[in-house]
């Protein structure tokens, strides 16, 4: 295929919905994950009413200053991603490295932090089943809350380490020249998935960690 | 992307995201009665989340097909959240 015939102007819309396939392919894709996401917040939502008893208070366990610096650098990550965009559509390529190298540099610390977090938590006593992993002592509930809240914060955690090493090869791809003004689809489609990182984070910071 | 060829204001979207965080983690800590503190935290996220998919996944100047398709699984999730609340 010509560079001309890749190009994302030239790219025959989906019939009836004005985007280009792989547009819209990606977000169908980011809508299941809509409802995989609910599928685990729901389940949190629901383990907590029914037994209250199990979870604690905001704060008393989870560290939130540190989270809510965390998740300001997932939100500083979003705007890195969005300025990649708006530069490669400028046709600026070092603008384009440039804001993919932040943004894989503030996703891959927002990841440490979380790896350091489970640490402190683990070491804690934070654990479901303490007594397998040989933790001296559980923290009352830790069972039902451990377990929600790291298949959440655990599965979000995948998605962004997913989402830095997809950026790799973006960047990889960025440095030969691939993209232009008229071919950024690549781009578009990886700032999708990065905001939506993102957006998904913003829920689960509230629900997890504040309320 | 935006039609008009303008680029949007990333960085107002970047510090009202930022003021929002902040004062979400300050009404948190509130003494105020639970019900109250769930509802303005969810509204305060919600506005996040609309920000973020409006500005940076530029939904606000994409065809309005595909903000129908966007907001189609919404009803789908607050249904599966209902059925299993029923549950227990």
């Amino acid at each position: 295929m010509s560079q001309a015939a890749a190009s994302t102007a030239d790219r025959h819309p989906m019939p009836g919905m004005m985007v280009y396939n792989v547009k819209l392919g990606m977000w169908i894709f980011l809508l299941s994950e809509v409802m995989f996401f609910t599928a685990l917040i729901g389940s949190y939502i629901i383990l907590r009413f029914a037994h209250p008893d199990h979870f604690a208070e905001p704060g008393a366990v989870l560290n939130v200053p540190l989270t809510a610096f965390n998740t300001f650098v997932l939100i500083c990550s979003s705007v890195s991603m969005v300025k990649a965009y708006a530069a490669i559509t400028q046709g600026d390529q070092k603008g384009l490295r440039f804001w993919l190298l932040v943004t894989i540099l503030l996703g891959t610390f927002f990841v440490g932090v979380q790896v350091v977090e489970y640490i402190i938590l683990a070491r804690e006593g934070f654990v479901p089943m303490a007594e397998l992993y040989g933790v001296a002592h559980e923290i009352e509930g830790a069972a039902l809350y451990g377990a929600t809240f790291y298949t959440m914060t655990g599965f979000h955690g995948t998605h962004v380490t997913i989402g830095i090493l997809c950026m790799w090869f973006v960047l990889y791809r960025a440095w030969q020249g691939k993209y232009s003004a008229d071919n950024y689809g690549a781009v578009e489609i990886m700032g999708l998935y990065w905001h939506f990182v993102d957006l998904v984070w913003i829920i689960l910071f509230t629900i997890v960690y504040l309320i | 992307m935006a039609g008009n060829g303008q680029e949007p204001r990333y960085f107002l979207i970047w510090f009202i995201l930022f003021v929002l965080t902040m004062a979400e983690v300050g009404y948190a800590f509130l003494a105020l009665p639970q019900w109250l503190l769930a509802t303005g935290l969810i509204l305060m996220a919600l506005w996040k989340a609309l920000l973020v998919a409006l500005y940076y996944m530029h939904l606000k100047f994409e065809p309005k097909r595909l903000w129908i398709l966007a907001a189609s699984p919404l009803p789908l999730a607050v249904i599966l959240v209902i059925a299993v609340l029923t549950e227990f």
